[in-house]
């Protein structure tokens, strides 16, 4: 019982779950998405400050959830912070596939495989197919926020 | 039986059999992840004993057909049970007549179809609607709807500090202009067992129709619709340890009477031309089509289990759950108990701080132990409290006291494991 949930609450799941990075908001934000999980009732707003060359120069986000949902999130906003749209994009493709276990893993010049190697241990998911939403909600919402809807849901 | 009363006297003086009990439902012996199950989502659905597993099988292997239209054997069979079982919740709810119960999809179609009958007919442009903050949003989301349609008002009576409906407010709230209420007996989220019958009294003197949510209050106690005096009482199937699929509607004959049909199709209808109908009599008006037939007959077996035990015995069974599982909780830190009316059924909704109730639902179910996390279809609710989500531990007829014990040592190991 214990070990497949030590795989899915990592230290490092645990410790962005107490202490959110990028907890905040962005004041000259050109772009946020609320993002909801119907199911459990999890919330967050996603905001992002993309510039010149499609590059983010700042994403925070704010909101409630467990600690899967504000790992990922955290871990997120640390990820994509300089990257590309496209970039952002093509990490969260992979990340995808790796919650899911669905899809081909194809190799992305778009994707540092060191950012690839840090969300592994939100893998742990996989075992649990109804927490993969809680994984995902942040990247789903950030997305939205990056297509200009103001809405994105898990469900 | 000759004399109820009496019978039930008896019945009380024996002792409450648990073990005996949990060897009726065969899902009890599964194993979730390598741990014995604890099953506690009672309130969400329960499990069904052996007793309804078999009435079904044996209404598919030996008495099935269409009912109501075959004047062959089978059917005449089928129809036998299915309106057997018509008599048996008859009964189980102490409805004055057979007629008086409809059955339904669920409780949400029952309630649905009260709506989208009394409600459309009856509710003017300008009347009023009551219901409380602690629905569930099968009794929130109909009315709006209509109200929406029909320009009407729909007002949520608050609650107090303990969870229990605010009797003051509620009686502020009754104006002429209430022509509905339409509360729960029994919170799902709270587990608060409201003063039914005087909300009825107190709805009634104000000229208001009553329909009462009896979804979890028909699982956890005797309901005796006459003696509450209501004029719609609704309840689900599969939350009676019966299987899903069938629910009740039961309303006072002349209420139903006066309503327009909900569906029109077959066996809903007395004769049909092709320049109009008219609808076939009381109960037949609001069951267009062929009904749910192994489901009502298994709900009817299950109404005869709960029944042979005692809703009497089974709610002072549940009592000892609810009063020793709050105690072992409340000695967990940082564990919050919403819902702490004097009078309450065993649910029992909480936090614990520091760990998020989608998370303690995984870390638990690892050992077994089966709760619901979240909303509990009662938004306007959590909204109120400022929780976005809590845990809830519902218990049904066959929970022991061990039950409580494993949901507090998995609740100890989830704290643990946060590193609390």
């Amino acid at each position: 019982m214990m070990d497949e949930l030590r795989e899915l609450y990592q230290e490092v799941i645990l410790d962005h779950g107490k202490n959110p990075r990028n907890f905040r908001d962005v004041e000259d934000a050109t772009g946020h998405a609320h993002g909801k999980n119907p199911l459990c009732g999890d919330q967050l707003v996603v905001y992002l400050k993309v510039g010149q060359g499609n590059v983010i120069q700042d994403v925070s986000f704010v909101g409630k959830g467990c600690a899967i949902s504000v790992a990922s999130a955290s871990m997120m906003t640390e990820l994509v912070m300089g990257k590309t749209v496209e970039q952002a994009h093509a990490l969260f493709e992979r990340f995808h596939q790796m919650c899911t276990g669905e899809g081909e893993a194809i190799d992305d010049a778009d994707v540092d495989p060191d950012d690839l190697e840090k969300l592994t241990v939100l893998s742990g998911v996989r075992a649990f197919p109804v927490r993969v939403k809680c994984a995902t909600l942040a990247w789903h919402t950030l997305n939205a926020a990056i297509e200009g809807k103001e809405e994105s849901s898990s469900e | 039986m000759s004399n109820p009363a009496q019978a039930a006297s008896i019945e009380a003086a024996l002792p409450y059999d648990v073990e005996a009990y949990r060897k009726d439902f065969p899902i009890l012996s599964e194993t979730v992840h390598g741990r014995p199950l604890v099953y506690l989502d009672n309130g969400a659905s329960a499990q069904k004993p052996r007793q309804v597993i078999d009435a079904i099988t044996h209404v598919y292997e030996h008495e099935y057909a269409n009912v109501h239209r075959g004047v062959h054997y089978m059917s005449e069979r089928a129809t036998d049970a299915y309106e057997g079982a018509r008599r048996k919740v008859q009964g189980f709810l102490n409805a004055k007549h057979e007629r008086e119960i409809i059955f339904t999809r669920n409780a949400t179609e029952a309630l649905n179809m009260v709506v989208r009958t009394h409600g459309q007919k009856f509710l003017q442009p300008g009347d009023e609607i009551l219901i409380s903050i602690m629905e569930h949003h099968s009794n929130i989301v109909p009315w709006q709807m209509l109200a929406a349609e029909k320009g009407l008002k729909l007002k949520a009576v608050p609650i107090t500090e303990d969870g229990e409906l605010n009797m003051t407010a509620f009686r502020e709230m009754l104006t002429p202009e209430t022509k509905m209420v339409a509360i729960t007996h029994i919170s799902n989220a709270l587990g608060t067992i409201n003063d039914a019958a005087e909300i009825t009294r107190l709805a009634h003197d104000a000229g208001a129709a009553v329909l009462l949510d009896g979804s979890q209050a028909a699982v956890h106690m005797p309901v005796d619709v006459q003696a509450l005096d209501c004029d719609f009482y609704v309840f689900t199937g599969h939350k009676l340890y019966g299987p899903s699929g069938v629910g009740v509607l039961y309303g006072k004959e002349a209420r139903l009477e006066a309503m327009p049909p909900f569906l029109g199709g077959g066996d809903m209808i007395e004769t049909v031309t092709l320049e109009g109908s008219t609808w076939a009599a009381l109960p037949n008006k609001f069951e267009a089509g062929t009904p749910m037939i192994a489901q009502a007959i298994g709900l009817g077996a299950a109404v005869d289990y709960v029944t042979n035990i005692g809703m009497d015995r089974i709610s002072a069974h549940e009592e000892d759950l609810r009063r020793y599982a709050t105690q072992r909780l409340s000695s967990i830190p940082g564990l919050k108990i919403y819902g702490t009316a004097p009078r309450k059924a065993a649910v029992i909704s909480f936090t614990v701080e520091g760990v998020h109730s989608h998370d303690i639902a995984t870390i638990i179910d690892r050992a077994g132990v089966a709760c619901r996390a979240g909303h509990h279809c009662a938004q306007p609710l959590m909204e109120m409290l400022g929780v976005p989500a809590t845990t809830r531990a519902s218990f049904g007829l066959y929970n022991t006291l061990a039950d409580a014990d494993a949901l507090v040592e998995a609740l100890e190991s989830a704290r643990e494991f946060f590193g609390l």
